[in-house]
């Protein structure tokens, strides 16, 4: 047989390798930074792009996005084109893919801290942004599908069903929950609301773990596993079961993250059902990697690389198992909103994500720049110090988990609760917050030491080159089933059949979920009293928009008698009808904010904004001066209406072209509220004086930032309140 | 439990027919999965697990 000669390229690998591991330090370096936030909320006062609100944003898609989403190309770039036996088909998609990919992280990590943000989780990106990805993505899937193309190995090794898996899903995902309609170039809003929004979210938020942080780095086990250990997977026919049962059960899984909330209650339990299923294959993946190692444990003793790969898989298997408990209602009634679940996704995150990428990094580094590592102790130290810093990081964040739900449930006999004041459950768990810190600081200073262990194999190690390598050529084989052919033998040997029935399995699940729930009416019961915000709260809504309070405020009371009586009357689907986008939020730092309409005066909110912890004694809010001196931009509001009535929102022609009018009289109406504090009468009038003395511009506090953010907040959750008044 | 679903899903003409659907992909669908994989033969499993192990050129260390 013919051989034929071919150059791998591991130049484009070896970009993404270090991509990898420049985001790793910047990504890790910002989450430390907001856990030392938690300590010192006013660690940095006063400037609004590096507020907690900002930053925690930019943490998760720079961990998410930049640094696994460049190990996961690295991985790919390497082990496809081997898998394959062939070079990338185009150097100019693989180059498109990198420097797209760097450029989207780049101007993420410009907008995010500036505040223009979308706000629903790992899709904050605004929408000019969400195209290049978009665009990027499609790049790389036509560089893979057309390398399998052209490729010298008959038959598809599982890893690559992950990557196709990995590429349709992304897709399909990144683009339904992405649909908004621009109001301008860097703001647009969800054209999903409320409920709706919140399915699709998480439908889009559950998949990118899957489809993310799961089935690329799933198929790079099935690479680098068998190559770390030199043997072949422990059991191949467990492999093919593995990939199909997880994709086709991994898309329902998303309403999990709603339970208990506004979610209409079929699709929660459907949500619930398959979490638990999704146990059995993610649990046998984790079983497959590791039983690979068979007869070959001794080398994990003295190979980092499978040190790295071994604690991977297992924080897989403990990832996935919590998974599934966690969708339990019962658990989940107890986790959600508390530290539990930062806990949970840090597992996922530090010990599988991230274990994963140092496996390869150790293992493709010396092998592209043909030497050895630099030193093996310094590697065996970095597992060391990464493993402690991941137990140290998640089991305070256990504990605090369960303080938190055990204290906000707690009720004395009278009824009452006897942690009245939420602060009471935060100052209770600053010790764990500070351990975990500690253990993040030591996971980053291992991470840095494999920083220098790369730099100084890399300058030991020769130039990366093409690499030579050489198979036969791919004969003609007819498209239809050989004789003795078995079904799934032939698929394997048909990508673009194998894409499309991959496609289909991850279609079925979510088509099902959404459809209902956007079509079907009735699943949305809609309540009278519940009007669309008027201009100065919708410009208010976009500022807790733009600082991020849904980072740690929640906007979605469950029906349990420990929220009732803490916030007030649960959440009813029907009152976000208009939220463009959703903010019901994830985690609880500080209490939940649905109910906060009318809790408080308008000089409460301002001197809070102000200085949280001299209306909150112990708060761990950071101070938020920039908005009382703020002059609110007026100049898109009819811009915003417009695009609300376009989405359905019922605004009226007359109430958009007094949309200026009306914030006028709204702002002066909470500017003349505002008076019935004398230091803040006092105060004003004294600035309001020195402007005019010194000749500058004095903008009214009618029209400044925090008057639009009274507003909202003085809104919120009011609606029906209006109702059960008029009863 | 199930009011909810009834009652939110019975807008919905034909809707009888989804559980049956549903239970049959579901059916169909790891039924053939398992199918396959335990008639596949061995030495094709053998193959094609080897394949990452294939090209030992760059493994010289």
């Amino acid at each position: 047989m013919e051989m034929q000669q071919f150059h791998y390229d591991n130049k484009i690998v070896t970009k993404f390798l270090y991509a990898t591991i420049i985001f790793g330090v910047v990504g890790m370096v910002v989450g430390l930074l907001l856990a030392f936030m938690f300590l010192f909320p006013n660690l940095t006062d006063g400037i609004s792009w590096l507020s907690f609100g900002r930053l925690r944003p930019l943490h998760t898609n720079a961990v998410i996005f930049a640094f696994v989403g460049n190990a996961m190309f690295a991985g790919v770039y390497y082990s496809l084109q081997r898998l394959l036996k062939t070079r990338m088909a185009s150097d100019l998609l693989s180059n498109i893919n990198f420097w797209g990919w760097q450029l989207i992280i780049v101007a993420a990590a410009i907008t995010l801290p500036l505040g223009i943000t979308t706000s629903k989780e790992y899709a904050e990106l605004e929408w000019p942004i969400d195209i290049a990805i978009a665009l990027v993505w499609v790049v790389f899937g036509v560089n893979m599908i057309w390398t399998i193309l052209k490729r010298r190995q008959r038959h598809l090794y599982v890893a690559v069903w992950f990557y196709i898996a990995t590429f349709v899903t992304v897709a399909v995902l990144h683009i339904f929950n992405s649909l908004e309609l621009p109001v301008s170039a860097m703001k647009s809003y969800s054209v999903y609301a409320g409920v709706q929004d919140a399915l699709v979210q998480w439908w889009y938020g559950h998949n990118a773990v899957a489809f993310f942080l799961t089935t690329p780095f799933l198929g790079l086990m099935y690479y680098f596993v068998p190559k770390a250990a030199n043997r072949p997977v422990y059991s191949y026919r467990l492999s093919i079961v593995h990939f199909w049962s997880l994709i086709f059960i991994y898309i329902w899984a998303g309403p999990h993250h709603l339970l208990y909330t506004a979610l209409p209650e079929w699709a929660q339990n459907l949500g619930v059902t398959f979490s638990v299923m999704l146990l059995m294959p993610s649990w046998g993946g984790m079983i497959n990697g590791l039983l690979t190692l068979r007869g070959a444990w001794d080398k994990v003793r003295t190979d980092p690389v499978l040190k790295f790969l071994v604690v991977a898989i297992t924080g897989y298997g403990m990832a996935t198992f919590e998974g599934p408990t966690l969708s339990l209602k019962n658990v989940n009634a107890i986790a959600h909103f508390t530290d539990w679940i930062i806990a949970h996704v840090h597992v996922g995150a530090l010990a599988w994500n991230g274990f994963m990428a140092f496996g390869i990094i150790y293992y493709l580094i010396p092998r592209l720049f043909k030497t050895k590592l630099y030193s093996l102790g310094l590697a065996n130290l970095h597992f060391w110090l990464g493993t402690l810093g991941i137990i140290i990081y998640a089991l305070p964040m256990y504990v605090a988990g369960f303080t938190q739900a055990s204290m906000w449930k707690q009720f004395n006999p009278d009824g009452t609760l006897v942690y009245g004041n939420f602060l009471e459950t935060v100052t209770e768990i600053i010790p764990m917050y500070w351990m975990r810190a500690i253990g993040g600081t030591l996971y980053i200073l291992g991470m840095l030491i494999l920083v220098y262990n790369v730099i100084a194999t890399v300058r030991s190690g020769s130039k990366v080159q093409d690499e030579l390598a050489e198979a036969p050529a791919l004969e003609r084989v007819t498209k239809k089933r050989t004789a003795n052919e078995g079904w799934h033998t032939w698929l394997e040997r048909r990508p673009i059949q194998l894409t499309l029935l991959a496609t289909i399995a991850i279609l079925i699940g979510g088509i099902i979920q959404i459809v209902p729930t956007i079509m079907v009416k009735s699943n949305i019961p809609t309540i009278a009293s519940v009007k669309p915000y008027t201009p100065l709260e919708l410009e208010g809504r976009d500022i807790y928009i733009r600082e991020g309070c849904v980072g740690c405020h929640s906007q979605m009371i469950r029906p349990f008698r420990s929220e009732v009586e803490r916030y007030g009357e649960y959440s009813k689907a029907g009152e976000f009808v208009y939220d463009h986008p959703f903010l019901w939020g994830s985690k609880r730092t500080g209490p939940d904010l649905h109910r906060v309409g009318g809790k408080y005066s308008d000089n409460w909110h301002f001197n809070h904004m102000y200085d949280p912890q001299s209306t909150s004694s112990g708060s761990i809010m950071p101070r938020y001066q920039w908005l009382i001196n703020n002059e609110l931009d007026k100049s898109q509001t009819e811009a915003k209406m417009q695009t609300m009535v376009s989405l359905g929102v019922p605004y009226s022609d007359e109430e958009i072209a007094n949309a200026q009018q009306s914030m006028e009289e709204q702002g002066a109406q909470i500017e003349q509220n505002l008076y019935s504090d004398p230091d803040f009468a006092k105060n004003y009038e004294a600035d309001k004086k020195y402007a005019t003395e010194s000749g500058e511009d004095f903008v009214e506090m009618k029209n400044r930032e925090i008057v639009a953010l009274i507003a909202y907040l003085q809104r919120l959750g009011t609606d029906i309140k209006v109702e059960t008044a008029q009863n | 439990m199930l009011k909810f679903v009834k009652n939110h899903m019975e807008s919905i003409a034909g809707i009888e027919i989804y559980p049956i659907i549903s239970l049959l992909i579901f059916f169909i669908f790891f039924v053939a999965l398992f199918w396959w994989v335990v008639t596949a033969k061995k030495d094709y499993i053998k193959t094609v697990s080897n394949i990452p192990l294939d090209n030992q050129n760059n493994d010289t260390l």
